[in-house]
């Protein structure tokens, strides 16, 4: 394996009104198998799809938001969440469904995966990245 | 370090330049292409902020993109740069990372 | 293409997945699984019964190294490694005990 590469995807539409955010969460899960380092951001109707009580069953679409929870077992524990875009919506982290990961290195310890950071520290973190994918 | 950043949405239609503003750091590029070209307009709603935010970042259209709209280069924002499609290969070059703001 | 269940018709994809989720059943399973040239017993049921416990919390089929570290935690690692999920799976768990638990092509299965 070559040398480990951050990898951010960058999440900006809501769920169900494109495909974007399903593309994204299937090339996340298939990018796992590559070992990198990855990291999810999630910016303006992005921040839409980690709202919890989606329920499909009238659209006939497929409800994939309890996936995003599998992704700890996935190696990816990193998801950041804009605060400026959740409050331009008026969402708080309390409109957001659980997602945790249990750390390796600390005695499978649960932990939150999903940080809550400004603007400015997305912008940070978007800078960081070694490859940017957009959806 | 730097990023390319390429917009193709009208900022008229969606909110993908201004987001995308508002991440770029100082000396990053930005790339306005396909319908995003519009965004590089001079004299409109939008002129004044796009125009503040790009004394820190260096704001490009896709010169082909615009004349197939019939944009005239003249009626773009002062210092704003039209680049042909090798010109877009070479910023993808210069920059440590190409990111798109769909 | 279909599978023959107590009477029932259950359809397939020519692959041998089934085409609608709600129609699996133990018997059905008995029966995918023959077709796989696989006996079932209380190791691999272990197996595809954790495939749907997971598919149904997440809504996706694990990939295999989920699956095997899963099996690992709770089963510990005398069967939580590939040899032993490839002894009895042959052709691999996510293209055997995904099919046999009736469950959606893995998304980039390896």
């Amino acid at each position: 394996m070559s040398e480990v590469k951050k990898f951010l995807y960058v999440n900006r539409k809501a769920p169900y009104g494109t495909i974007y955010a399903l593309e994204s969460l299937e090339v996340v899960l298939i990018g796992a198998a590559f070992e990198q380092d990855v990291r999810l951001a999630f910016v303006d109707d992005g921040v839409f799809q980690l709202t919890k009580g989606q329920s499909t069953d009238g659209i006939g679409v497929k409800n994939f938001s309890p996936t995003f929870r599998a992704l700890g077992d996935y190696d990816v524990n990193k998801l950041y969440v804009e605060r400026e875009s959740l409050e331009e919506r008026g969402l708080s982290e309390d409109d957001l469904q659980e997602i945790t990961y249990e750390d390796e290195d600390d005695d499978w310890e649960e932990k939150p995966s999903i940080h809550i950071i400004s603007r400015a520290e997305m912008a940070d973190v978007m800078a960081d990245a070694d490859v940017v994918l957009s959806f | 370090m730097s990023t390319l950043h390429t917009v193709n949405k009208s900022p008229f239609a969606t909110q993908a330049l201004i987001s995308c503003l508002n991440h770029a750091k100082a000396g990053d590029a930005i790339l306005m292409i396909e319908d995003g070209v519009y965004g590089g307009l001079g004299g409109t709603g939008l002129t004044e902020i796009i125009a503040e935010f790009g004394k820190n970042v260096s704001l490009y259209v896709l010169s082909p993109d615009l004349a197939a709209r019939g944009v005239d280069a003249g009626r773009l924002i002062g210092g704003i740069e039209g680049v042909d499609y090798s010109g877009f290969v070479d910023l993808v070059a210069k920059h440590d990372r190409t990111q798109a703001w769909l | 293409m279909a599978y023959q269940v107590n009477g029932q018709t259950v359809e397939h994809d020519e692959e041998g997945y089934i085409t609608n989720l709600g129609d699996w059943s133990k018997e059905l399973a008995e029966v995918i699984a023959e077709a796989e040239e696989i006996e079932m017993d209380d190791e691999r049921w272990e197996v595809v019964n954790f495939l749907r416990e997971y598919y149904d919390e997440y809504q996706i089929a694990p990939a295999v190294r989920v699956l095997i570290k899963a099996l690992k935690k709770s089963m510990g690692p005398e069967k939580g490694n590939n040899k032993y999920m490839y002894e009895l799976f042959p052709y691999g768990p996510a293209k055997q005990a995904c099919k046999i638990a009736g469950l959606p092509k893995p998304t980039g299965c390896v």
